[in-house]
């Protein structure tokens, strides 16, 4: 993977947490950093098809839009792996399913309109085949949730 | 939160055009004006349903190709005072508290970037010194089943 430019981090430190609102964004972004509009529009297209750029917008609090989040622990039988983890992917409000090291060794974030649905699904994966413990572990606090590096 | 905002962020969730005026051609998709669009942004910012715009980087850009979820027993009298302060470790990009089970005592759940696993370890140990914890289970993932950006209000079907 080609390196990255000192202009292409500072870009990628600015967008990180502050991609203006504004008519003209990137021209925003251009004075903090030096380069022209159409420069920045160049970069951050190019960061984007590379892969530096993973996703751009906006970024919601789930919770104030109403949605119920939480993470399940389940801990799968030998051979079963795979086929619980395809219906868990199947859920459109599992954004992350992990297999992970453990007792509890698969491990899903679970976004759902409501208790309700979320507690359906719940139940859904704990009546698989293969599945032989579920824990909803949901979180009252969330003290970090932002992704933010530092490029220097 | 209505109509009009549901369909924003329905919207917006596909993708942020790179090009000069973004806000005006998704204004143009979801039928405002651009000015419209801007003062609905800026009010669900206040609001705190946008927690921020920007972006999301691979973590390999910033030199980071390994991640732990660490999750930790803390004495529940010191569990702010303790969360907070993982939280100011660069090196931690999420923190929560979480429900413990009978066969499971972690309460808290922090999401540990280095560019190694011994460095994630070396890591988890300052913590741990740090804040004199004893208990932790590092959770390192074996695969990746799945990772999406949540998709909200499309299991509703929003007037237009």
């Amino acid at each position: 993977m080609a390196m990255l430019s000192i202009a292409d981090k500072k870009i990628l430190n600015i967008i990180q947490t502050n991609l203006p609102v504004c008519p003209r964004p990137f021209a925003e972004i251009g004075k903090l950093t030096g380069l022209s509009e159409a420069q920045v529009i160049e970069r951050i297209n190019h960061l984007k098809e590379t892969g530096y750029i993973r996703r751009l917008g906006p970024f919601f609090n789930s919770d104030k839009l109403g949605y119920v989040g939480t993470l399940v622990a389940v801990k799968v039988a030998d051979g079963y792996m795979a086929q619980v983890a395809e219906v868990i992917n199947g859920f459109a409000g599992a954004t992350h399913n992990y297999e992970r090291k453990g007792k509890y060794n698969l491990w899903f974030t679970l976004l759902a309109p409501d208790a309700k649905t979320r507690d359906m699904l719940i139940e859904k994966v704990r009546h698989l085949s293969g599945v032989e413990s579920v824990m909803n572990l949901t979180s009252h606090k969330k003290y970090k949730v932002n992704v933010n590096f530092k490029l220097k | 939160m209505d109509m009009l905002d549901k369909k924003i962020i329905q919207v917006m969730q596909n993708g942020f055009p790179i090009v000069a005026e973004p806000y005006k051609e998704l204004a143009m998709e979801i039928g405002i004006s651009e000015s419209q669009l801007i003062e609905r942004i800026e009010a669900l910012q206040a609001g705190g349903q946008i927690r921020k715009m920007g972006a999301v980087i691979g973590h390999y850009t910033a030199g980071f190709s390994a991640n732990v979820l660490c999750a930790w027993v803390v004495p529940y009298d010191k569990m702010d005072e303790i969360a907070k302060s993982m939280s100011k470790n660069p090196a931690v990009s999420h923190c929560y508290d979480r429900e413990v089970t009978k066969d499971w005592p972690y309460n808290i759940y922090t999401m540990i970037h280095a560019k190694t696993r011994s460095e994630c370890d070396a890591i988890a140990d300052a913590i741990a010194e740090e804040n004199s914890l004893d208990e932790r289970v590092m959770l390192y993932s074996v695969k990746e089943w799945k990772k999406t950006s949540m998709r909200y209000f499309e299991e509703e079907k929003v007037a237009q």
